[in-house]
C-alpha cells in the first residue's frame, strides 16, 4: 500500500521536470566535483574565499554581482571572512549615495557593485540560471546528488575555449566547447597562474575555474548549508513522525481488521 | 446533515447548551468531524487531506512573503532576492511555497484519478465534483499568477503567451486580453493584479473546499466498492462505517507525514528541480527565451492547446463552417477548454449502472489508457511543436476526448459489470477476514 502511495508520487516527480530541462543549451559540461554536492554537501570555506578572489581580481572587470549584499561575506556558513576584512573589502567600492549626492567608499550593507560596461550578464544567480544536467534520461533527478550542474557549467565555459576565434559585425567571438551555439563574446578569462593564492593552492586555469564557480555558486545560494539542514531537520522528523502514527494507525484499526488474507 | 444514521452531538453542561441554542457551532464541528466512514476506503483516499495541508501551507507561507514581495516591474525580482537573502528563514519560505504548489497540482492530480476510477464523480455526487473541477481551475488560475511574481523570464514571457490565447477568441479576444493584462503587454499594471488576485484567490478556494466538503458530507464518502452505506439503521450503518476521528484522521495523517517527508526532501535538496532555470534570470521583454515551458502541471493541456494545427482536418472542417472565425488559434483554445468541461461533465456522459471501475471489466483498461494518456500529454507538453511530437499530441489529445465522449457513453451499455459486493462490511470482511460482527476483545 506504501508502495502504491510512495510510487504514484515518485512517478510524477519523475515526469515533472521535463519542464526544466529546455535550458542550458547543447554544449559539453564537464562534471567537475564539489563539495557542496549531495544532500550532506558543504561548502568549503576556502575555496569560497580564493573564488572571491578570482572573482574581485579577474571577474568584476566585466561582470556585476548586484544582488549579493557585501555583509553577507561574514556569514560563518559561507565565506565566513571577519568583520573588519569585510569592511575593507566593501571600502575598495565607490558607491553613489543619493542622500549625499555624491559617491562615498561602500559600506558592508552595500550589495556588491552591478557592471554592465562590457555587456556582460550580472553574476549573481548564474549558478541557478544555467543548468548543466538534466540527466538520467532527462528526467533530471541527479540534481540530488550533483545539484543541477550550474557551477559545473560555468567552469566548464571558463575551460572550454579552443582557441579558435572568429569577427562577426565587429565583435570577436571565441570558439567555446561549453557554450551553446558554440561561440561566446567572452574573451578566455582565466589562464594558468593568473592569480596568486595566498593558502598556496594551485592555480592552473582548472582550479582556478573550479573556485570561482563554487563562489558563484555561494553568490546565487547563499543559504544553501541552511537549506540543507532544514531540509535534512524536516525529513527526520517527520520520519519519526510517521513512524509513530504508522504504529498508532495499527494499533487503532486492530480490533476492526482480522488478520489480512493474502 | 449527513444522511447516514449516527449519533448527533448532544450539549451537556450548562455552558454548552448556552452556546448551542445561540450558535450550534459545537455540534457542526462535532457532526462533520464524527462522520460516519466507509470503512474500506484504501490509500487512494489519503490525497484529499494533503490537498486541504497544502490549501493552508501555501496560505500562511503566502501571507508571510507578501510582507516582503514587491509587485513592481523594476522591484520585484530583486524583492525575491531580498526574501532569499535577507529576510529570517526566508529561503525557506519561498521554497516551500514554489515546490508546495507542485505538491498542491500532484495530490489534486492523484485525487482526480481516484475520482474518475471509482465513479465518485456519479450520483448523488455530481456537485462535489462540480465543485472539484471549479477549484481545480481556480488552482491553475492562481498558479499561473504566482508564477509571473517573481518576474523572471519564464514569468514574463509565459505570461505573454498564456494571455496570448485569450487574444485568439474571435472578435473581443483582444479586447479581453488588454483588459485582463490592463494595458497592450504584460507590463506593471499586470504584475500588480496578478499580484492581487493571487491573494484572493486562495480564499475563494477555501470557500469552496468548505461546499466540497459540505457536499460530500451530505452524500457520504463513495468508497472502493461504489456500493453505498446501508442506512436503514445506525446498527447497519455502524458494521458499513467507523466515525472520521479517530479512524480515517490518524490514517490520513500518517499518509501526509509520508508525503512530507518526501516533500522536505526536495524543498531541503533540490529545491530548484521543478523549477526553471531562466526564472532566475531577470525578466527582459526584450529577448525572447528559446523555449517556453510551462509548469509541469499544465503541460497536458497545454500539448491539447497546441495539438490542433492548421493542418489537421477538423481544424480546416471548423474553419470552413464557420466561415473562418474558428481558425487553428482558437480551436487550440476550445480544445483545451473542452478537455476540462468534457472531464466535469463526465457524471452525464458515464453511462455505466456500476460505480467503481474495480466491478468493470472493460472499463478498466481504458482508464489505464487514459492514465497514460495524461501523461503521455505531459510529455509531449514539454517538447518542442515539431514532428513527430505534434502528430503523437493529436492522438493523445483525441483519445482524451473519446475516453470522455464516446468510451465512456459506450461502454455502460455494452460492459457486462462484474457482481459487486453486497455490503462494504463484506468487502471489508473479505479483505481482513474479520469485521465488527464479532467485535474483538
Ligand atoms: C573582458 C570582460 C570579461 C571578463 C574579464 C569576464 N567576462 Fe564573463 N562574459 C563577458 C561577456 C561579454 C559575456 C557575454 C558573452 C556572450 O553572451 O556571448 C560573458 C559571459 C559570461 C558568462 C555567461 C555565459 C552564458 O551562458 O551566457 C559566464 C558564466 C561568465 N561570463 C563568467 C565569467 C567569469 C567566472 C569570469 C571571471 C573568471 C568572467 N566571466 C570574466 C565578459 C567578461
Amino acid at each position: 500500500m506504501f508502495k502504491k502511495l510512495a510510487l504514484g508520487s515518485i512517478l510524477a516527480l519523475s515526469l515533472a521536470p521535463l519542464s526544466a530541462q529546455a535550458a542550458g543549451g547543447t554544449g559539453h559540461v564537464e562534471d567537475f566535483a564539489f563539495s557542496f554536492e549531495g544532500p550532506f554537501g558543504t561548502y568549503d570555506r576556502n575555496q569560497l574565499q580564493r573564488g572571491l578572489q578570482v572573482f574581485t581580481e579577474v571577474c568584476s572587470a566585466c561582470h556585476g554581482l548586484k544582488f549579493v549584499p557585501i555583509r553577507t561575506l561574514a556569514d560563518e556558513s559561507g565565506l565566513g571572512l571577519p568583520e573588519d576584512q569585510v569592511r575593507a573589502y566593501a571600502a575598495n567600492f565607490d558607491v553613489y549615495d543619493p542622500e549625499l549626492d555624491d559617491t562615498r567608499p561602500g559600506k558592508p550593507t552595500d550589495h556588491f557593485p552591478a557592471n554592465t560596461g562590457a555587456g556582460a550578464p550580472d553574476l549573481s544567480l548564474m549558478a541557478k540560471a544555467r543548468a548543466g544536467f538534466h540527466g538520467p534520461y532527462g528526467s533530471g533527478i541527479n540534481q540530488l546528488v550533483k545539484g543541477m550542474g550550474g557551477p559545473e557549467y560555468i567552469a566548464s565555459i571558463l575551460t572550454g575555449y579552443t582557441g579558435e576565434t572568429k569577427e562577426e559585425a565587429g565583435v570577436t567571438l571565441y570558439e567555446n566547447t561549453a557554450f551553446p551555439g558554440g561561440w561566446i563574446g567572452m574573451a578566455p578569462p582565466v589562464s594558468d597562474g593568473l592569480v596568486e593564492y595566498a593558502d598556496g593552492h594551485s592555480n592552473d586555469a582548472h582550479h582556478i575555474a573550479q573556485d570561482v564557480a563554487a563562489f558563484l555558486m555561494w553568490s546565487a545560494e547563499p543559504k544553501m548549508m541552511e537549506r540543507k539542514q532544514a531540509g535534512l531537520l524536516g525529513v527526520l522528523f517527520l520520519g519519526i513522525f510517521t513512524v509513530l502514527l504508522y504504529l498508532t494507525n495499527k494499533k487503532l484499526w486492530a480490533p476492526h481488521k482480522g488478520k489480512k488474507h493474502a | 446533515m449527513a444522511g447516514i444514521p449516527h449519533d448527533h452531538y448532544e450539549p451537556k453542561s450548562g455552558i454548552e447548551k448556552w452556546v448551542d441554542s445561540r450558535l450550534p457551532v459545537i455540534g457542526l464541528l462535532y457532526d462533520t468531524l464524527m462522520i460516519p466512514t466507509p470503512r474500506n476506503l484504501n490509500w487512494w483516499w489519503i490525497w484529499g487531506i494533503v490537498l486541504a495541508f497544502c490549501l493552508a501551507l501555501q496560505i500562511v507561507t503566502g501571507i508571510v512573503l507578501a510582507m516582503h514581495y514587491t509587485p513592481h516591474v523594476s522591484l520585484a525580482f530583486a524583492s525575491v532576492e531580498h526574501i532569499m537573502r535577507d529576510v529570517n528563514g526566508g529561503y525557506m519560505l519561498r521554497y516551500l511555497h514554489a515546490n508546495g504548489a507542485s505538491l498542491f497540482f500532484l495530490a489534486v492530480y492523484i485525487h482526480i484519478f481516484r475520482g474518475l476510477f471509482y465513479g465518485s464523480y456519479k450520483a448523488p455526487r455530481e456537485i462535489t465534483w462540480i465543485v472539484g473541477i471549479v477549484i481545480y481551475l481556480l488552482m491553475m488560475a492562481t498558479a499561473f499568477m504566482g508564477y509571473v511574481l517573481p518576474w523572471g523570464q519564464m514569468s514574463f514571457w509565459g505570461a505573454t503567451v498564456i494571455t496570448g490565447i485569450l487574444g485568439a477568441v474571435p472578435f473581443v479576444g483582444p479586447d479581453i486580453q488588454t483588459w485582463i493584462l490592463g494595458g497592450p503587454a504584460v507590463d506593471n499594471a499586470t504584475l500588480n493584479r496578478f499580484f492581487s488576485l493571487h491573494y484572493l484567490l486562495p480564499f475563494v478556494i477555501a470557500g469552496l473546499v468548505i461546499v466540497h466538503i459540505w457536499a460530500f458530507h451530505t452524500t457520504g464518502n463513495n468508497n472502493p466498492t461504489g456500493v453505498e452505506v446501508r442506512r436503514g439503521s445506525k446498527a447497519e450503518a455502524n458494521k458499513d462505517t467507523l466515525p472520521f476521528w479517530p479512524y480515517f484522521v490518524i490514517k490520513d495523517l500518517f499518509a501526509l507525514a509520508l508525503v512530507l517527508v518526501i516533500f522536505f526532501a526536495v524543498v531541503g535538496f533540490m529545491p530548484n528541480y521543478l523549477g526553471h532555470p531562466d526564472n532566475y534570470i531577470e525578466a527582459n521583454p526584450l529577448a525572447t527565451p528559446a523555449h517556453i515551458v510551462p509548469e509541469w502541471y499544465f503541460l497536458p493541456f497545454y500539448a491539447i492547446l497546441r495539438a490542433f494545427t492548421g493542418e489537421v482536418w477538423v481544424v480546416q472542417a471548423a474553419s470552413f463552417l464557420t466561415g473562418g472565425i474558428i481558425d487553428a488559434k482558437f480551436f487550440g483554445v476550445l480544445a483545451m477548454f473542452g478537455a476540462i468541461l468534457a472531464m466535469a461533465l463526465v457524471p452525464w456522459l458515464d453511462t455505466s449502472s456500476v460505480r467503481s471501475g474495480r466491478y468493470r471489466p472493460m472499463f478498466r483498461w481504458w482508464f489505464y489508457l487514459l492514465v497514460i494518456d495524461f501523461f503521455a500529454l505531459m510529455w509531449l507538453g514539454s517538447m518542442p511543436a515539431e514532428e513527430p511530437y505534434a502528430s503523437f499530441s493529436l492522438i493523445a489529445s483525441a483519445y482524451w476526448f473519446a475516453y470522455f465522449l464516446v468510451i465512456l457513453p459506450i461502454l455502460g451499455v455494452i460492459e457486462k459489470p462484474e457482481p459487486t459486493p453486497a455490503t462494504i462490511e463484506e468487502d471489508f470482511a473479505a479483505h481482513y477476514g474479520k469485521s465488527d460482527a464479532t467485535p474483538a476483545e
